[in-house]
């Protein structure tokens, strides 16, 4: 047997430590005692708990419906924008298209969230004039902020596979006469599903962990899940905090599973095309 | 040029929607940051004076610079943005020489491993920053695990307060932003060619100098993708030092929330937000530009 070189134990060591927080979490949302720090024994009394939360439970509800749909319309846009950047060499102002998918990846969240309340409040007060409606801030303006944040990240997962893709059976459509929209839809979209659904998903998790967007541009009873955590951490570690936490760790986990194995599949198959795709590659473009 | 796009309409529509939509939600929010931060706090709804105001046939714009000379006058602004930056390039220092040995031995171990590996580096960034912050304030805390486990080691007589101290601040961003650093590192380290380190060994380097003068120059790209993914949310990271760090903790994230949610002073916020973004503008740009150079590359 080999000794595992320096960059491997590193390796472990590095795992042990993003992974051994999260499980001593888990070991202690099972935990009778209501002292947080002293062991009562196993029970699954604060996971009971929870369903009487009707507070939390409503607010777990918000934040699944602003999640999903988020995650559908960022990849829409997304993909649309992962399209332009990566097919459409020139057109005017596009240097500044593809800074502002990609800022949105770096950009600390209070600027982002603080920008967009600011102009939250500044589009009720032109409605309110020019219309006399009334704008207020709620589930609306909390989807707007998610999604506009999560299109950066679908647009930098499906470009990188657009970049990668062969583009010869896109060609071979259109020579044989269908039109571009009907080429995206049967040979492009299919072709990129598996980064599509990895960028609705990552889009949904996003949404669903956002804590200083939404309370940046929430209104009055639009409290989202990470919002109600954070007032009662504010406060301390508390039990029913670690079985709620322990829950949407387990929801995560199932969640990248899911999305790793959509990843292998689309992977495998791809390692199946090779000699087909040199063979198209071989022909002559025309 | 592909031919997909020939017909116009299409490509309008594929360029304009998402266009559109970044404009007004992602741009156009920060001209409106910067004429806030130029307005005078007030008691009202919202919460600042009008810049333009329309009188007796006099159009007059009122820039107060109000704002910005009050963040020069009290050193608590500029101490936090001192504290951010420090705190910001340590994090990312730690990160690059914990992150580089761990893309390195995921890019070089068998690929179906690889993938395994990628999934477990992956999967804590999909958790909720705010729960795995939360996960080490239970750990940290003065009756917390790690200070039972070292007294029943009798390592220490008393417990040690991490919780609530720049030393919790710097484990929960380390913890927090590893992977951002890991994630770019391999995707530029596995593309890397193993010839040329055989041929670099072949010609009498060691292993140690083969990968300072090969692996390291070449993975450039990823070395500056890494840090600016970790040094630039950290700037103006909020939840960790809410959470985890103490009083002593300036930093310029949770300054910007006091001011606007405590003191509903939203200039002040404002201006904070626009300092900000300036000090991160050469960050940002160097992000970009390394981004879509990568880009061009692929296509």
């Amino acid at each position: 047997m080999r000794r595992p070189d320096f960059s491997t134990v590193v390796l472990w060591c590095g795992l042990l430590f993003l992974y051994l927080p999260m499980v001593i979490l888990v070991i202690y949302s099972f935990n009778a005692s209501r002292l947080v720090t002293v062991w009562g024994g196993w029970s699954v009394h604060w996971y009971v708990g929870l369903l009487d939360n009707t507070q939390l439970m409503s607010a777990v509800k918000r934040s699944l419906q602003i999640a999903f749909y988020t995650a559908t319309a960022a990849v829409v846009l997304g993909t649309m924008a992962a399209f332009a950047m990566t097919r459409i060499r020139h057109f005017r102002g596009r240097t500044l298209f593809s800074g502002m998918v990609t800022a949105p990846l770096v950009m600390p969240e209070v600027i982002t969230g603080l920008s967009l309340l600011l102009l939250f409040v500044a589009m009720a007060q032109v409605l309110e004039y020019l219309m006399g409606i009334t704008f207020d801030r709620g589930m609306l303006t909390i989807w707007i902020a998610h999604t506009t944040f999560a299109v950066a990240y679908v647009a930098i997962v499906v470009s990188s596979r657009l970049g990668e893709l062969d583009q010869s059976m896109e060609e071979a459509a259109l020579d044989l006469g269908a039109p571009p929209w009907k080429t995206f839809m049967l040979i492009t979209v299919p072709m990129i599903a598996p980064s599509i659904i990895a960028g609705w998903l990552l889009s949904f998790t996003l949404s669903l962990d956002d804590l200083v967007l939404a309370s940046f541009v929430s209104g009055p009873g639009s409290t989202t899940l990470p919002m109600e955590i954070f007032s009662a951490v504010r406060l301390g570690v508390k039990p029913e905090i670690n079985a709620i936490a322990s829950v949407i760790l387990l929801a995560v986990s199932l969640f990248t599973l899911l999305i790793w194995f959509i990843a292998r599949r689309a992977d495998k198959r791809s390692r199946m095309l090779p000699p087909e795709e040199e063979r198209l590659r071989a022909q002559p473009q025309g | 040029m592909n031919r997909f796009l020939r017909r116009p309409s299409g490509k309008a529509l594929v360029i304009s929607v998402p266009y559109l939509w970044m404009f007004l939600f992602f741009l156009l929010p920060f001209v409106i940051v910067l004429k806030i931060s130029f307005s005078q706090a007030a008691i009202a709804i919202p919460p600042y004076e009008r810049l333009f105001q329309y009188a007796d046939q006099a159009l007059t714009i009122v820039l107060n610079m109000g704002n910005y000379i009050f963040l020069t006058q009290d050193s608590l602004y500029y101490a936090a943005y001192l504290g951010s930056l420090r705190i910001a390039l340590i994090t990312t220092l730690v990160c690059l020489l914990l992150g580089y040995p761990m893309a390195l031995a995921i890019a070089r171990a068998p690929r179906e491993r690889q993938m395994i590996y990628l999934l477990l580096i992956m999967m804590p960034t999909w958790t909720a920053l705010l729960i795995r912050v939360y996960a080490w304030m239970g750990i940290l805390s003065s009756n917390g695990l790690l200070n039972n486990v070292l007294q029943s080691l009798g390592l220490i007589d008393a417990p040690l307060q991490i919780l609530n101290t720049n030393s919790a601040v710097y484990i929960g961003l380390v913890y927090a932003y590893l992977p951002f650093m890991v994630l770019p590192l391999y995707a530029n380290l596995v593309k890397h060619d193993p010839t040329l380190l055989e041929a670099a060994t072949d010609l009498g380097a060691s292993r140690i100098r083969a990968f300072w003068k090969v692996t390291v120059p070449l993975s450039r790209a990823g070395i500056i993708a890494g840090s600016m993914l970790v040094f630039i949310p950290v700037v103006g990271e909020f939840v960790v030092p809410e959470l985890l760090g103490g009083p002593e903790t300036l930093m310029i994230g949770r300054v910007l929330w006091q001011e606007f949610f405590n003191n509903r002073d939203w200039p002040v916020a404002s201006a904070l937000a626009i300092v900000m973004l300036v000090l991160l503008l050469v960050p940002i740009i160097l992000f970009h530009y390394n981004q879509s150079r990568e880009m061009e590359k692929k296509t």
